[in-house]
């Protein structure tokens, strides 16, 4: 096996700093957003007192959810000494930094009064999911930053492999810890299941690949540098794997719920009478984030090719999107049984009467401030490459496989 | 020190200056009723629980005299609509402490109105979610907000089985000294908390419901009308089921 090499990403000055400007600029209109919002209030936003939280909260659990995913790439070459991961594990612990730093900066942002983020680290009250949630973020940044450190430098190298374990366990209860924001509201039918955190993992898997998949393939590219088909195939069968895994968490999800009566209203409301929720849970929770990425990996002609790859990676993100807006809008837009066995006619105060849902529509600024965290994460992670030795020099199939000259 | 902050702080400085309350830490109050009065500093304890009976029986339908009389007292009603703002989006933005409900039983049809504010939950799913510890529970049974705390989160509203509480959603212009308000903070009922730690003991929309419908009083006390008319008539808690011991009752639904 040849040894491998890694070197900053090389592409030329202007490109890159066209590239750092275009995503400066999303970062910058994320931020105008922000003052907008903040300087008038959450009225500018769809948001109310009924959907409370809204299109930033999408995007943000988007990419916590896929930050502690992205870091699987690292795990399965430390954790389970798989060689052929090796040289992936240090962009892939990249991305799960720069993934949570762009949803947590979106988190942040949204709150009534980010400005008090100091009363937030100082106050805290351990009964809470979400104060517990932030150790958990921090903690993770520090383990997974140590563990890049003990990745590029050979003195630690004897450290590497205790830290990538600690790395992969914290990651596993992050996720679950994220998804047990969900499960502790345990007044709305749509978050009281079990089993939301164990799905919340695997939807990470699926994610954090994907994110991962794009950014190794489109930084090779534009840097001239190769990917073998062995990397690739392993990466977009693993994808596969995890798409499949998303789709039979969804099938119990929903049939455990289908089997408890108390769920039904619940139930039909996503699967058939959700309108917009109904359409999204279908056409892209379901279809583009799950069933289309299958289709395309295990085609025999498809899967083979780059773009198919692409196409798969693309599909799971935006899935990806579309199931976390049902999960966190759909599951607010349902109105809560507050009166089992009856039904509100009348409301002075919106509890959906009749059992209407609640509505809700993003504005634009919310939509940017989203968005402009996807930018986050790309900047800080083209900077780092830029200025640290992430990126292997080569991944073609004679660096990647030892084995590989042999077959 | 932000422009809220400093708004938030001037307050605070004007109530304590105006001898109303002031809140020490969670659940201990400094009361100094006037400046001529010796100061009387008491936390509160947990000798007494404020809870609620509502018959809804005596609800009338389409009635709105306890929203009227809540929004008044706690500044509610102070609360404009920003200019610009679209009219039935801030319908549904604009905070709202109690409203009234009309319910149909869905076997019998039988139709009931009620009265909803926040519960005033012994195990609150509020405070427990909370990060910072902004929702909170004293010890006479009130779930409030500390507001200078309160990062607006809304996990709270997240998890609040009964919708009670409302985001600020637009700065306030004008509010009442004893109920600071601010943008980005969360807020809900707190059974008129200024009234009862001045030594009053009744809320203001049961004093504004002419049908009764309202007991209020301390749980605790077996003499109390609230604690008298729990024994006389069968009441329940809404979602018993959650185990969360509200301090608000209803009979009749
Ligand atoms: S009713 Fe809601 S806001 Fe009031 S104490 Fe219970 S959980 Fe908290
Ligand atoms: S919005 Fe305020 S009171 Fe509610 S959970 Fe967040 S910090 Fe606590
Ligand atoms: S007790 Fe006071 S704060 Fe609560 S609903 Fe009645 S009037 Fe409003």
């Amino acid at each position: 096996m040849k040894k491998i090499h890694f070197s900053e990403w090389g592409i030329d000055s202007p490109r890159y700093w066209g590239m750092l400007a275009l995503l400066g600029a999303f970062v910058a209109v994320a931020g105008l957003s922000v003052l907008y919002m903040e300087h008038n209030g959450h009225w500018v936003t769809g948001m109310t007192n009924q959907i409370v939280w809204g299109m930033p909260h999408v995007f943000a659990i988007f990419l916590i959810v896929a930050a502690s995913g992205a870091l699987n790439v690292a795990s399965i070459g430390t954790a389970f000494d798989k060689k052929v991961y090796k040289p992936l594990g240090r962009l892939s612990a990249l991305l799960a930094i720069t993934l949570l730093a762009g949803g947590l900066a979106v988190l942040v942002l949204d709150l009534g009064q980010p400005g008090r983020l100091l009363i937030a680290m100082t106050h805290y009250n351990f009964k809470s999911i979400f104060a517990w949630n932030i150790y958990l973020y921090m903690g993770f940044m520090a383990v997974v930053a140590l563990y890049i450190w003990f990745m590029m430098d050979w003195r630690m190298n004897k450290y590497y492999k205790p830290v990538g374990i600690l790395a992969f366990l914290w990651r596993i209860i992050l996720t679950t810890g994220t998804g047990s924001i969900f499960g502790f509201i345990v007044a709305r039918q749509g978050y009281d299941a079990a089993i939301l955190a164990p799905m919340f993992v695997i939807m990470s898997f699926a994610y954090g690949l994907a994110v991962y998949i794009l950014v190794l393939m489109f930084t090779f590219k534009v840097d001239g540098r190769e990917i073998g088909d062995v990397v690739l195939r392993r990466l977009k069968n693993l994808l596969g794997v995890f798409a499949a895994a998303v789709f039979y968490f969804t099938l119990v999800y929903h049939l455990t719920n289908l089997y408890g009566t108390e769920n039904h209203a619940y139930e039909a409301f996503i699967l058939r009478d959700g309108g917009i929720y109904t359409l999204l849970f279908w056409g892209g929770w379901v279809f583009v984030g799950c069933l289309l990425p299958i289709g395309i990996v295990y085609h025999p002609a498809l899967g083979k090719t780059r773009g198919g790859i692409i196409a798969a990676a693309t599909a799971v993100i935006l899935g990806g999107l579309a199931t976390v807006y049902v999960i966190v809008i759909g599951g607010q837009a349902f109105p809560m049984a507050i009166f089992p066995g009856k039904t509100i006619v009348a409301s002075g105060f919106f509890d959906g009467v009749n059992g209407q849902p609640f509505l809700y529509s993003p504005t634009l600024a919310e939509t940017l401030l989203g968005i402009g965290g996807i930018a986050l994460t790309l900047l800080l992670t083209f900077i780092a490459i830029r200025v640290l030795r992430f990126l292997p020099t080569s991944l073609a199939n004679e660096v990647a496989d030892p084995h590989y000259a042999k077959s | 020190m932000s422009k809220l902050e400093q708004e938030g702080r001037r307050e605070f400085l004007k109530k304590a200056a105006a001898g109303t309350v002031v809140t020490l830490a969670p659940g201990v109050m400094l009361h100094s009723l006037s400046a001529e009065a010796a100061p009387r500093t008491e936390p509160v304890t947990g000798k007494v629980r404020w809870g609620m009976l509502i018959d809804a029986n005596k609800c009338a339908e389409g009635c709105n005299d306890c929203v009227a009389a809540c929004d008044k007292e706690n500044g509610l009603n102070l609360v404009d609509m920003p200019e610009g703002a679209d009219e039935s989006l801030w319908e549904r933005q604009r905070p709202r402490w109690i409203r009234q409900i009309t319910l149909k039983d869905n076997l019998t049809g039988r139709l009931t109105s009620l009265p909803m504010m926040c519960q005033h939950c012994e195990e609150p799913p509020c405070a427990d979610v909370c990060p910072t510890g902004a929702s909170f529970r004293r010890a006479d049974g009130i779930v409030m907000v500390d507001r200078h705390i309160c990062i607006g989160c809304r996990y709270c509203m997240m998890a609040c089985p009964y919708k009670a509480r409302s985001f600020i959603h637009a700065e306030v212009a004008e509010k009442l000294t004893h109920t600071p308000r601010g943008k980005g903070c969360v807020e809900s009922c707190n059974f008129c908390v200024h009234r009862l730690d001045n030594g009053q003991t009744t809320t203001a929309c049961q004093d504004a419901c002419k049908h009764q419908a309202i007991i209020f009083g301390d749980l605790n006390d077996p003499q109390s009308a609230v604690s008298q008319a729990l024994k006389k008539y069968p009441s329940v808690a809404i979602r018993d089921d959650l185990k969360l011991n509200p301090g608000v009752r209803y009979s009749n639904i």
